[in-house]
């Protein structure tokens, strides 16, 4: 079938996704791409964001990744995500409850980080990385959480 | 010549035993079907990986500043030995090819004036290496994927290494474990994570990836890509190693559970004939008493 891409949506734990599809739009780390058949080859890093799936016209899917890496050829489109669900499965509630948290716990790790020093500050800052990009991917979800609500 | 007694009671002790084994052996084949299909799941993703690791590993791994994580260090004077076991014993010989491998291992490391550390996963590794490398084992980890392995998991082990590397404590990474064959055969593999060994490209992959582009660029993938491998393969790993687990404790099960049964045959012929002897003697006891009359 030349007229449509195989998309593959791979997390590490299964294969979550395997379809024949008209056309998919990934947020790639430069902005979003959308990969037609006989798209040229390209492997890109993908950010938190939403991947849309096409039917046609029609969006048939949307699908948020927290980020990983994808894969294109002129007959497929793989993603590698680490972490994926369908936009419909977030709300918004849930996500800015999951923010707050991490924002406070984002509060006391850079106190923290400010009192200790050797080994110890090293094992904060670690988590206070980790947290900061929890963080940007919960922003990441509010974003196509509004845009979905605004069409 | 033990006791009528003696022998019921050990027939009912080993037909217990057999029935412990028995049980063993049955919740290991389900714990097997599930890790295998968790391990068939997780192959894409490290297939899909692979190959775009070797198109850009190839092409990256000759330039100077390559990411360390492809290149190494330079040196190879300290080995970290990631050695993975299980929580749990009656497995028959798992736990021991792994350490027997460890072991050889770390002689041939040593003997080569090569420092050598160790991270051991599971309990059983932990406490048979803590008998002869105390001061080697840097860290252990046990507990790991008690219920079912989550990816988290071998994230997490993953950073701990990565952290590791970055702080120059060591120059090369090997883990050992044993790699699924079947639910009698398991291969012992030691696998090196760091610096990290592109598989041989084959002269089809070769020609099949042609020039790929790059977004944002090749180093930027290279680096992001890296340590979500080792994650990947620490990941497939733990999941054969999970695999390897049961089938090997349902083997090792089910030959207890044959050697209960013929135990058990034995016993009881041997208290079949004693009790025949038992009443033969209190036959001979009585008619030569009434005939001495």
């Amino acid at each position: 079938m030349a007229d449509k891409v195989q998309f593959e949506l791979v997390s590490p734990e299964k294969l979550l996704l395997s379809e024949a599809v008209d056309m998919v739009v990934v947020p790639g780390a430069d902005g979003n791409f959308g990969v037609l058949p006989g798209h040229s080859l390209l492997i890109s890093t993908v950010r938190p964001g939403v991947i849309d799936v096409y039917e046609g016209n029609q969006i048939s899917e949307q699908i948020f990744v927290s980020g990983g890496f994808a894969e294109v050829t002129p007959e497929r489109c793989t993603v590698l995500a680490d972490e994926a669900m369908p936009l419909s499965a977030l709300d918004s509630a849930t996500v800015e409850a999951e923010m707050r948290n991490l924002e406070a716990a984002l509060a006391n790790l850079r106190e923290r980080s400010g009192r200790l020093s050797g080994d110890e500050r090293e094992a904060v800052l670690t988590e206070l990385r980790a947290t900061e990009s929890k963080l940007d991917v919960g922003q990441a979800k509010l974003a196509a959480l509004r845009t979905t609500t605004a069409h | 010549m033990p006791s009528l007694k003696d022998l019921r009671v050990r027939i009912r002790s080993v037909k217990s035993t057999q029935k412990i084994t028995a049980a063993m052996k049955m919740v290991a084949a389900s714990r097997l079907r599930r890790a295998q299909e968790q391990a068939e799941a997780a192959r894409p993703y490290a297939q899909r990986m692979d190959r775009m690791l070797s198109s850009l590993a190839g092409k990256l791994a000759g330039m100077p500043g390559a990411p360390p994580l492809l290149a190494g260090t330079g040196k190879d004077t300290v080995h970290l030995l990631v050695v993975a076991t299980s929580d749990r014993g009656l497995a028959g010989g798992f736990n021991g090819t792994i350490l027997r491998e460890a072991r050889r291992n770390i002689r041939e490391l040593q003997a080569a004036g090569k420092t050598v550390k160790i991270l051991t996963i599971g309990r059983k590794g932990r406490d048979s290496l803590r008998r002869d490398y105390a001061k080697l084992i840097g860290d252990s980890l046990t507990e790991v994927g008690r219920k079912r392995l989550a990816f988290v998991e071998a994230k997490e082990i993953a950073d701990k290494i990565l952290a590791m590397y970055q702080a120059g404590s060591f120059d090369v990474c090997t883990i050992v474990y044993n790699r699924f064959k079947s639910a009698i055969s398991q291969i012992v593999t030691l696998q090196q994570l760091i610096p990290f060994a592109p598989p041989a490209s084959t002269p089809e992959t070769a020609a099949g990836t042609g020039v790929y582009e790059f977004e944002p660029s090749e180093e930027e993938i290279l680096t992001a890509l890296l340590p979500s491998n080792l994650a990947v393969q620490i990941f497939t790993a733990l999941l054969e190693n999970g695999a390897s687990e049961q089938g090997a404790r349902m083997t090792a099960m089910d030959n207890a559970t044959r050697n209960a049964g013929e135990m058990i045959d034995r016993l009881t012929i041997n208290y079949n004939r004693t009790r025949q002897a038992v009443i033969t003697k209190e036959l001979i006891e009585i008619i030569s008493g009434a005939e001495a009359l």
